[in-house]
């Protein structure tokens, strides 16, 4: 069997794409974590409890209502959505003019509490949820056998992010998002409806979080601690790529779930820390990260 | 091309039919604050159809905030402002476009994540009759074959003729312009102030806010003057030769 550096290929490639599957979960998530910061110019640190929403609402449309995976997938982002339409609303809305820290306070103390109310009503143990079967199996690539669900997940993150990546620079809708990311008083004043687009905005980045849950689900299982152990390498990740940069949001995602995936095989013991490594690196060397506009 | 000024027929049907001299734009007592700074106490002013208005005073008297006072994006306002009947201060920010007002700020305010042309087909056309881009280039030659260019590339002069050509293209024929020659050199002051000539010959209502006398004269019927958040004196454009030294210890110069 061919080796690099004493690792089987095989195994290495393994870890690349279980690191690929990471990373496509960052993506989705940094990338809404990157929107909402650029456009609201809040820190939203409930977005891992999104996430975890997205799971526990496909997982009770799917085992409670019957309702099957695709059902799921399409429905749990839209409630997830609506949630996210609520909590702008009601409460994000009312901080805007002041200081980042009362948003980021507000919404670190919404993810406390969703996910201390979960932990209250179902436990901290993981909620199975099958793989849907129309995605089972896998095919053998030759070089690496590749289970289907896990193909699916980076294919799909994949053309949404590029999808949600295109429809902000290239159309006339992300036009009105980047402009009022700079000026919102002027959008206005040029007649767009700025608030609403703050909330459909925010709703569409949860919406995506949820997404990214409901995703996760079968891969990972669904529990309520499953949004604060993924959001803090996210975190990382828009720090790395550069708070409010789209595009480097994604790609930082994916190269970090990647080099967490390499530094599994290489030394094991570190892999945990890569992320972090990698972005005092960068804060150190590129204070404003790797993809920002304005460094 | 130019259009022809909209024609006395198609107008006998608006709200001027029944108040023919009325103005379009009417401010009475206007007042607004930045969050606990009280900063105009009391504007009142008034704007006809088809006329150039400048508001000039001082550095601080408060014309941009009166500007920004009738699109509501200053914090608290008090007063009324009576556009084609419609009190300003009871319409939604993002409305007032949509009523055919159009502003080009202070800071011009071109965005500097779109370019020229994305700049220029930023604000909708919310109302029939704006200019074709080819119109706009025609006005503003400068802009032509920049595209492409990001907006905030193109120089103080250009990135104000973009700010008023991208308002053009909307419909609207109220048009607040805030000090569009400050920082500008002469020769683009010059084209500027020729295309607002054009403009007030097709007919659109324009208010100026103006520290440089001299262009102020050479587009505008009448002047109000500002001083510490309120309207002090207004003098027609005929009578300013005349009052120089009245207004000269206005603007303290
Ligand atoms: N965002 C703001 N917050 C608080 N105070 C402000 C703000 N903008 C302006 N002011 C104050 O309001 C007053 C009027 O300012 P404004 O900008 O309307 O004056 P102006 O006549 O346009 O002056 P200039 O000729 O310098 O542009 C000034 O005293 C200014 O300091
Ligand atoms: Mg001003």
């Amino acid at each position: 069997m061919t080796e690099i550096f004493g690792v089987p290929v095989a195994v290495l490639l393994g870890q690349l794409l279980l690191g690929l599957i990471n990373g496509s979960f960052y993506a989705l998530l940094s990338l809404g974590l990157a929107i909402i910061f650029g456009m609201l110019n809040v820190i939203n640190f409930a977005h891992g409890a999104f996430y975890m929403l997205g799971g526990f609402a496909a997982w009770f449309l799917l085992s409670r209502l019957g309702l099957g995976y695709w059902g799921t997938l399409l429905a749990a982002p839209i409630m997830v959505g609506a949630l996210g339409v609520l909590v702008e609303r009601l409460l994000l809305k009312r901080l805007y003019r002041m200081d980042h820290l009362y948003s980021l306070l507000l919404t670190f103390g919404i993810a406390l509490m969703v996910e201390g109310l979960f932990r209250h009503i179902f436990g901290s143990a993981g909620m199975p949820y099958p793989v849907p079967p129309s995605l089972t199996g896998g095919i053998n690539l030759g070089f690496i056998f590749l289970p289907l669900y896990r193909g699916w997940v980076i294919v799909i993150s994949l053309v949404i992010c590029i999808l949600t990546w295109l429809a902000i620079e290239r159309t006339k809708l992300g036009a009105y998002l980047r402009a009022a990311t700079e000026n919102p008083a002027l959008v206005q004043a040029f007649g767009i409806n700025v608030p609403l687009l703050l909330t459909l905005t925010y709703a569409f980045c949860v919406g995506l979080a949820g997404f990214a849950g409901a995703l996760a689900a079968p891969l990972y299982q669904v529990s309520p601690g499953m949004g604060s152990s993924i959001i803090i390498v996210v975190f990382a990740v828009v720090v790395i790529g550069g708070m409010g940069s789209i595009g480097g949001a994604i790609v930082t995602a994916l190269g970090l779930g990647i080099i967490e995936g390499l530094t599994k095989t290489f030394y094991p013991a570190a892999s945990s820390i890569a992320v972090f490594v990698v972005m005092v690196l960068v804060i150190l060397i590129r204070p404003s990260g790797l993809f920002n506009r304005e460094a | 091309m130019l259009k022809c000024p909209p024609t006395a027929k198609s107008e006998k049907h608006t709200w001027e039919g029944h108040m023919a001299e009325a103005a379009l734009l009417n401010v009475n007592n206007l007042e607004a604050w930045y969050g606990e700074s009280h900063v105009l106490h009391g504007v009142s002013f008034d704007v006809r159809k088809g006329e150039v208005v400048t508001l000039i005073g001082r550095n601080g008297a408060g014309k941009t905030t009166t500007l920004r006072s009738l699109i509501g994006v200053v914090g608290k306002r008090r007063g009324t402002s009576l556009f084609k009947g419609v009190d300003l201060l009871n319409v939604a920010p993002h409305k007032v476009a949509r009523m055919g007002i159009g502003y080009v700020p202070e800071e011009r305010g071109i965005f500097s994540t779109l370019s020229v042309i994305e700049n220029l087909m930023f604000p909708p056309a919310w109302q029939a009759g704006g200019m074709e881009i080819d119109e706009i280039y025609g006005l503003f030659p400068n802009l032509k074959g920049r595209d492409h260019t990001p907006g905030t590339r193109l120089s103080g002069g250009e990135q104000q003729m973009l700010a008023i050509g991208r308002i053009l293209r909307t419909g609207a024929d109220f048009i607040l312009l805030d000090e569009p020659t400050e920082g500008i050199a002469p020769v683009i002051i010059d084209e500027i102030g020729a295309a607002l000539r054009i403009l007030k010959a097709r007919g659109m209502t324009i208010i100026l806010v103006e520290q440089n006398l001299r262009f102020a004269a050479s587009v505008a019927d009448r002047h109000f003057v500002l001083d510490q958040g309120k309207v002090v004196d207004e003098i027609s454009n005929n009578a300013l030769d005349a009052n120089m030294d009245r207004l000269n210890r206005y603007l303290g110069v």
